[in-house]
């Protein structure tokens, strides 16, 4: 008890450096928290992918469509219970910086195979039964004020046009891993519009998502189609669905190292400014030092004292940067909102969060600790002279 | 009897720069219990220095320093700072109170190395605050004590252990006139009511009367002797 009475009372002696290093450790584990929440964000289709499905796409890219009459020869594959299929849309709502996910999917398979999206029955059957009907996310929804019964019109891009839909359906994630800020639609509507525009373009589909019974088949299942496809004019190429989010993921990969080294370069820099507190701190106490050692205190004791008056500073920071994370987390949120429709401080973020902080509170006090250990009784009581 | 405190040939020098400069050469000095003895002898005469060798905050380069029977010049670091912490207790010339604390928790500090319990330790400090007439200011932290008031509180500290010596570093060199007395009779009533063995080091000839022997020391050898009557 006294010991701590000792460490809040050395903490405070300058009310003013202790508040700014404090501040300064705030913000840094806000810093911290953010970005490892930009990377989980990035990560967060892996969470929600299911070890289930199967997606195939052409081999060479994503890029190169494959005939719909692959579907038919995909759901004869032994352990498959779901084909569905869709293509890439990328229409614009507007203008460009309201940027969205849009696909044009087979709806009624579609539903079947992603069950954690959530949809009301009857906003379902209309859904389904209009062929121009669209479905959209909770989140993107809020985000245009749309609401059932709009007419939405988007500016196609890949399929140009201008392209209208009925908003019938909105759905809900079943957990916080769901995206909720997507639009999908009717790919017969937009299949029509091509046989008539584009026939060269009609009847292919982007890619296949293919449920399977059971996660061990998987494996087996992958191999069955593409070797179904070898030798065609238009190859598979098919992988779990984790497997092609991580694709996609891999080709951020640069960012997201980027941002892990300026989370960690944070954490550097903050111990930096914490030492330099605590160095300033044992310098100035070099004396008390020197007393506390005539007194009988060992040189462990004096360390003690600096270890843990840097861990108490820094576990305050700490504390008050964590708290400070999740309204800091919910302004980002609703800034980025179609970059990162995912983002939630995740526990494991508020664990590597204390990490920081014994990482921090100890590192810190290491030289000063050191140079405390170190200083004569004659020299340190020579410093009150 | 024995002596508390034997010194035999001591010799003590500093290293600056290339070269070693003596500081203390071949001292012997038997020191009784009960003591009061005055080092004087001007600056850089080693007083300070020897001082501290008694003491056990520095080392000897040669000779031996018994103090109640222990031979400290053969003890370690971390032996040193446990032997300091039950059988010497420090007055410094400026105090040195640690300012974040008050005068009780100040005193308390020493006791924190020992196995006392909380109670106990209380019962110890409030003694040594009595002892010093300073309990109505348990609670006061150094600076709203006055210097006199402070070197109180210094010497509460230096005795609430019970220490086998008090070594006191110019007691009175920080303070006013009637601070200095006040102090000055206050360590002298410890050495006549608790037979206190004390090693006081001071330029200040009043000072040095109210000690029972004076030591004189000049460029690190000790001269003659002074008994003096109590006074």
């Amino acid at each position: 008890m006294f010991i701590l009475k000792l460490l809040f009372k050395n903490a405070f002696r300058h009310k003013l450096r202790t508040s700014l290093t404090l501040l300064s450790i705030a913000i840094a584990i806000m810093a911290f928290g953010l970005l490892r929440t930009v990377v989980s964000a990035w990560y967060s289709g892996v969470e929600a992918s299911s070890a289930t499905r199967l997606i195939t796409r052409n081999s060479i890219s994503l890029v190169f469509p494959l005939p719909l009459a692959y579907k038919d020869r995909i759901r004869q594959v032994e352990n498959v219970t779901t084909v569905s299929f869709g293509n890439w849309f990328g229409g614009i709502y507007i203008d460009r910086k309201n940027f969205f996910p849009n696909f044009a999917v087979d709806p009624k398979t579609y539903l079947d195979l992603y069950p954690e999206l959530i949809l009301s029955p009857e906003q379902r059957q209309a859904f389904l039964r209009d062929r121009k009907g669209a479905a959209a996310g909770k989140k993107l929804i809020e985000r245009f004020k749309w609401k059932i019964g709009d007419l939405i019109t988007l500016q196609g891009t890949i399929f140009p046009g201008n392209w209208e839909f009925v908003l019938r359906a909105i759905y809900r994630g079943r957990d916080e891993n769901v995206d909720e800020s997507q639009f999908f639609f009717h790919w017969d509507y937009l299949n029509e519009a091509l046989r008539k525009t584009a026939p060269s373009r009609a009847d292919r589909v982007g890619f296949y998502m293919i449920g399977v019974d059971h996660p061990n088949n998987s494996s087996n299942v992958v191999q069955a189609i593409d070797r179904t496809f070898k030798n065609s004019l238009a190859e598979t190429l098919t992988e779990t669905e984790k497997a092609f989010t991580l694709s996609f993921i891999s080709m951020s990969e640069a960012i997201i190292v980027a941002i892990q080294i300026v989370s960690f370069v944070v954490i550097g820099i903050i111990v930096a400014v914490v030492a330099n507190t605590m160095s300033m701190a044992a310098r100035e106490r070099t004396w008390e030092y020197a007393v506390l050692k005539t007194l009988g205190f060992g040189g462990w004791h004096i360390a003690g004292l600096i270890l843990g008056e840097s861990l108490l500073i820094t576990l305050m920071g700490c504390a008050l940067g964590m708290a400070i994370t999740f309204p800091g987390a919910y302004i980002f949120k609703k800034s980025v909102p179609m970059y990162l429709p995912v983002f939630q401080v995740e526990e494991t973020t508020l664990y590597l969060d204390l990490v920081a902080f014994l990482g921090v509170g100890i590192l810190s006090a290491l030289i000063p600790a050191w140079r405390a250990i170190q200083v004569r009784i004659a020299d340190g009581l020579r410093r009150i002279a | 009897m024995s002596p508390i405190v034997e010194i035999q040939n001591l010799s003590k020098s500093y290293r600056r720069g290339d070269r070693r400069v003596p500081v203390l050469q071949n001292i012997n000095l038997d020191i009784q219990e009960g003591e009061f003895l005055a080092l004087m002898g001007p600056s850089g005469s080693g007083k300070s220095t020897l001082l501290n060798l008694i003491a056990g905050l520095d080392q000897v380069d040669d000779g031996t320093v018994i103090v109640g029977g222990v031979n400290i010049t053969s003890l370690s670091e971390s032996e040193l700072a446990a032997w300091r912490a039950t059988h010497v207790g420090f007055i410094f010339q400026f105090y040195n109170l640690i300012p974040v604390l008050t005068a009780f928790e100040n005193v308390e500090l020493p006791l924190l190395l020992t196995g006392l319990s909380r109670r106990e330790r209380r019962e110890h400090v409030e003694l040594a605050l009595r002892v010093v007439n300073l309990e109505a200011r348990m609670d006061h932290r150094p600076p709203q004590l006055s210097g006199g008031e402070q070197q109180r509180v210094a010497i509460a500290r230096a005795i609430v252990t019970d220490p086998t010596i008090l070594v006191a570093d110019e007691p009175t060199g920080d303070l006013d006139r009637v601070s200095a007395e006040e102090v000055l009779s206050l360590m002298e009533r410890l050495n006549r009511e608790s037979t206190k063995t004390i090693i006081m080091v001071t330029h200040d000839p009043r000072a040095a009367k109210k000690a029972g022997i004076t030591r004189h020391l000049d460029k690190g050898l000790l001269n003659d002797v002074h008994s003096q009557a109590p006074v």
